[in-house]
Parts: structure tokens; sequence; C-alpha cells
């Protein structure tokens, strides 16, 4: 019944479906070939919350550099809303690992950046404080990034993706440097922000019980060159439970998937 | 051992506020009597001036003493205002060892060179021959200053503003940087005196090409700087604004040059003390004007207490100009307070 009310109110806003058709990538290094995407097919529907999860260095950020519009790919198409990806567009914003604030900037000309690179920002100065109302951080609106923790530098730089209403939002391991305990409150933030938001979502992540609790569907890539292992939908109404046996079991399975069944 | 221990402690409680009471009135004490210490190191040196005959000619000795005493009676009355105000104890607290040490070192000096003679004359000049020079010459000496300060000031903003641009732009295109690398290369380490007499008879008037030399210095470290500014700015910031949209002019604007300023006020501030340099010399070539050629002509007719007056203005402007950068980059670069230790 959640889950319903949850999907319905994604899909009835933003959101843009994201089709990746035949994407094969690979990087020159110092003459030799690296390849490090093979032939990847996905798809997401408008509104949807997916997670992509690998071992580490196996090519999942180098698929959301593509996605973001950050490179070409070397063969294979990209489409937002039926539409190729040629390049940036800020209806598709990546949040990073690092937050990458601009430490010369205050919080609130942090979240502004979008705003004013498109020329808006006199215009719509009042997203920047939804946007920052969105992340809780209005009261630190005028502090600089030294002055923040990382839990903090994080949701600003979430706020600074968020203020640009993006149709598909890119989270690149973007709890990966953060404490346990901030990790787990923020995880709870993201569902937040996407029920209310209705973007459509890709989360990289290694962390197997992260992608579980946050996406509708998980998909699971090999060792580099990355290759789709499996794509498993997660069948759980919003809020979930971290001890849910039913999550537990796919963990299992995931753990499986990735080789590393004996840690289990 | 333990019953020891803890009334050793007790006794320390008991005895705890009275001595710290103690200490606290203590250090009031020393820090007024500094200042009544400081008013009489300056009184001394007024009655240095009226101990005895003068051994040379001045004219200013009875002023000079008139004026010692009416800065040793000063300092007294904010020695005294520290009993009851906090501010006047706080500026004698911060002031007073040096005006004690000044007052020392004015009443010494003015003991071995006016009156004693300890100290061979033309070379060191009395206090009252240095005040002599301010009050008898202040129309030429203010010229002097005028001509400097404009001379400077061009020559500067011109140097920093071409510098800046230059190091941006090498910074930015890798095409610029071909071109203008290998230039900045070999022309920039010369000493830019070393073009001199060159530039003196390349340019039209002697002032253009003192501008230009001036100019020359503070490019080059600005550039450089700039340069290596722009070039180290992380490949991360660009992504994240070119992910929200950014032009090139915003990536340039809005996060090479901000990211890359605290480089440039090393640039600026470098190029600063090169540029006094190259101004001093030049006045001393060749511009007819300016506190180089002051103490050039001062040296000819071996006027020594002209040489130090025109010194110390020339000083105190130098240090003037690097507090003015200094508060510039204070209130531009005010993020890095608590990234960077000052």
């Amino acid at each position: 019944m959640v889950r319903a009310v949850a999907v319905k109110q994604a899909e009835s806003q933003a959101g843009a479906a994201l089709d990746v058709e035949e994407v094969s990538h690979h990087f020159n290094i110092d003459g030799k070939t690296l390849p490090v995407l093979d032939r990847v097919t996905l798809n997401a529907r408008p509104g949807e919350f997916v997670a992509l999860l690998g071992p580490s260095g196996c090519g999942k950020s180098t698929l959301l550099r593509l996605v973001a519009g950050l490179e070409p790919p070397r063969s294979g198409r990209l489409l937002e809303d039926g539409r190729a990806i040629t390049g940036l567009n800020p209806s598709r914003v990546v949040v990073f690992q690092d937050p990458t604030l601009f430490p010369w900037r205050t919080v609130w000309k942090n979240v502004a950046l979008g705003l004013e690179a498109q020329g808006i920002i006199k215009s719509e100065r009042h997203r920047v404080d939804a946007a920052l109302e969105l992340v809780g951080l209005k009261s630190f609106a005028n502090a600089y990034p030294h002055q923040l923790s990382g839990g903090m530098a994080q949701r600003v730089s979430l706020a600074r993706a968020l203020v640009n209403d993006p149709d598909i939002l890119i989270l690149d391991e973007p709890l990966g440097k953060l404490d346990s305990l901030t990790r787990l409150s923020m995880q709870t933030e993201i569902v937040s922000l996407w029920q209310r938001q209705g973007f459509t979502t890709l989360l990289v992540t290694h962390d197997i019980e992260e992608a579980l609790f946050l996406a509708q569907r998980v998909i699971v890539f090999s060792d580099r060159p990355a290759k789709m292992k499996a794509d498993i939908a997660v069948d759980r109404a919003y809020p979930r439970h971290r001890g849910d046996p039913y999550l537990a079991d796919l963990r299992h399975e995931i753990l499986g998937l990735l080789g590393l069944d004996e840690t289990w | 051992m333990s019953t020891y221990s803890v009334s050793s402690a007790l006794d320390l409680a008991r005895e705890g506020p009275r001595s710290s009471r103690i200490i606290k009135l203590g250090r009031v004490l020393r820090v007024r009597l500094v200042g009544v210490v400081a008013s009489l190191s300056w009184l001394a040196f007024g009655m240095s001036c009226h101990w005895r005959a003068d051994i040379g000619d001045w004219s200013r000795t009875n002023e000079v003493a008139t004026a010692a005493f009416v800065i040793s009676g000063l300092i007294l009355v904010v020695a005294l205002a520290a009993f009851w105000s906090q501010r006047a104890a706080d500026v004698v607290q911060r002031r007073a060892p040096w005006l004690v040490l000044l007052g020392i070192v004015l009443a010494v000096w003015e003991a071995v060179t006016a009156k004693l003679g300890w100290l061979p004359l033309p070379f060191f000049p009395s206090p009252q021959a240095i005040v002599e020079v301010y009050t008898d010459d202040f129309p030429k000496l203010l010229d002097s200053v005028w001509a400097s300060v404009k001379l400077q000031l061009g020559g500067y903003a011109i140097g920093a503003a071409v510098g800046f641009i230059t190091g941006v732009s090498i910074g930015w295109s890798r095409a610029v940087g071909y071109w203008v690398h290998p230039l900045l290369r070999f022309i920039g380490p010369l000493p830019a005196t070393a073009w001199l007499p060159i530039a003196f008879f390349a340019f039209p008037s002697s002032w253009s090409a003192s501008t230009f030399l001036i100019a020359l210095a503070t490019g080059f470290p600005v550039t450089v700087l700039t340069w290596s500014g722009v070039a180290s700015v992380s490949n991360a910031y660009y992504d994240v604004a070119r992910t929200l949209g950014a032009k090139p002019s915003f990536l340039v604007f809005k996060v090479a040059i901000p990211a890359a300023l605290p480089h440039v006020f090393v640039g600026l501030f470098m190029g600063l003390g090169a540029s006094f340099a190259v101004l001093v010399v030049a006045e001393m070539m060749g511009v007819k004007a300016g506190l180089g050629w002051y103490l050039q002509w001062a040296q000819g007719w071996a006027a020594y207490a002209n040489m130090y007056a025109a010194l110390l203005v020339m000083s105190l402007l130098c240090s003037g100009a690097i507090t003015a950068l200094f508060r510039v980059r204070d209130r531009l670069l005010i993020w890095q307070k608590g990234v960077v230790k000052w």
C-alpha cells in the first residue's frame, strides 16, 4: 500500500526514462587499450531508483560519466526519454563521492552554482532557499564549506544537484566517504528526497545493504570490463527495514554473484 | 601517603584563590608600571636634549625636546588611565615595552651624537638633524614621495594586470601556453634592472622606461604564480561546474580564477618586493625625481641626515604598500580562514 503511493507519487512528477543500449567503452593508457564497459544494456523507467553494484574499479563510475554526458561512449547509445545523450545537460546532475564544494563560496552560493551557470539565478533565488530547506541546512546558508561536517557537506552537494530540478539524478557513491552512522541517516534522507521529487535515480555503490535499502532494482556488474551479471528487483515497500529477512536473502544471493559466498 | 596527598590538595585548594589573586594583582601592577617606565624613558630623551650644548649647529633641538616631553606626558596620562580603563590597559600592555625601548634608544642616540660626539659626525646625524630635514626640506621630500608613489603605482598596476591576464591565458589555453611559455622562461628570470640601459634609450622618456621596468619586475612573478594557480585547479571542480551547465567563460571566471586567487596573491606579493628594488634603481639611474633620486642627491652633498630621513619615509611607504596588499587579500580570501594557517 505504502509502496503503491510512493511509486505513484514518483511517477506523477518529473523523472525521465533512461536507456543504455549496447554501450562499450575503453580507455587508452600508455598506448594500451583498457576495456571498462562491455556491451552494457539497461533501462530505467521514469522515476525509478536503480542501483549499480559491482566490485571496486569495475567501470560503474565510467558508466555514470557517460550517462551524465561528461564523455561520449566508444560504441552504443544512451537515450534520455528517447533522445540521444550527446553532451552535458543540467537535467542530468551528478553527485560525486567527494562533495567537491567550492571552498571560496558560501553554502548558499555553492547551491546556487547551477542556476548561476545557466544565468537564471536572479529570478530563481527562491529555488536555492528551497533546496537548502529540503536538506535541512537553511541555517548554514552563510557558512563556508570548511565549517561543515562530512555529512553536511554531502547534503549541500545534494542540494546543489536538486536545485536544478533534475530528471535524472546520478549518485556516484555519494555516501562512500561518510562514517557509518551518518551514512545510515543519509540513506533514509535520499529515499525521502527521491519520493518527494520523483526524479529517476541511478546510484553507484559497492555497499550491498545500501543498494537493497534504497533501490527498486539492483543491477550487479562483473569485474572489469563491466558486464551485467544480474538484474534483481527489490520488491519491498518503503520505508524498508534493514533486518527484513527478504533483504537478507537478496543480500546472500548478491554476495554469491560477486563470488563472495564464503563471507556469508 | 594518601592522607598526605589529600591534605596537600586541600592546602592547595585553600591557597588557590588567594595566590591567584596576588598573581593577578602583580600582573596588573606590572602592566601599569611598564607604562610609567615608558613615560620616564621619553622624559629621559627630552632631558638628554637639554643636557648640554649641541656640538654641532642644529636648529630644532628645543622642538625635539618639547615633543619628547609632550609624548612622555601623554604616555603618563594613558598609563594612569589604565588603572581605571581596561581599554587603556590593553593599549599600554601592547605598546609600552616598545615605547620604553624607543625612548632609551633615542636618548642614547642623542647623547652619543649631539652631546658627546662619540660617533663621527656627517655619517651619524643626531635625531634633531633628521627632524630638521622633515621640517625644513619638507616640500622637496613631499615631491619625491609623490613622484615615487606615482611611478610605482602605475608600473605595478600595469605589471599586475598584464601578469594576471597572461597567467590565466597560459594556464587555460594550451595554444597560448605553447607560444608564451618559452618567452617567459628566457625573459622572466632576467633581473628587470638588466634592461635598464636598453630601456632608457628605447623609451621616449625615463618615466616611461621606469614604468616598463617596474611592470616587468612585477609581471613575471604574477604571471608564473597565476599560471600555476590556474593549472593546479582540480578537474573535479570543472566536472561539477560542467554538469551543472557551466559554459567555458563561467569555468574561467567563476572556477579557475577564484581557485587560483591564493597563488595570485603570492605572486602579487613577490612582484611588489621586486618592483620596489627596480623603482629605487631606476630613480637613482635616470629619473630626475623620487625618493631614489633624493637619496642619490643627498649622498652627493654628503647630507646624511637627508638620506636617513628619506630611508625612513621609504620604509614606511613600502611596509604600508605591503600592509595594504595583505588587507586586500584578507578581504578577498576570507574563505581561507580556518583552511590554512595565515
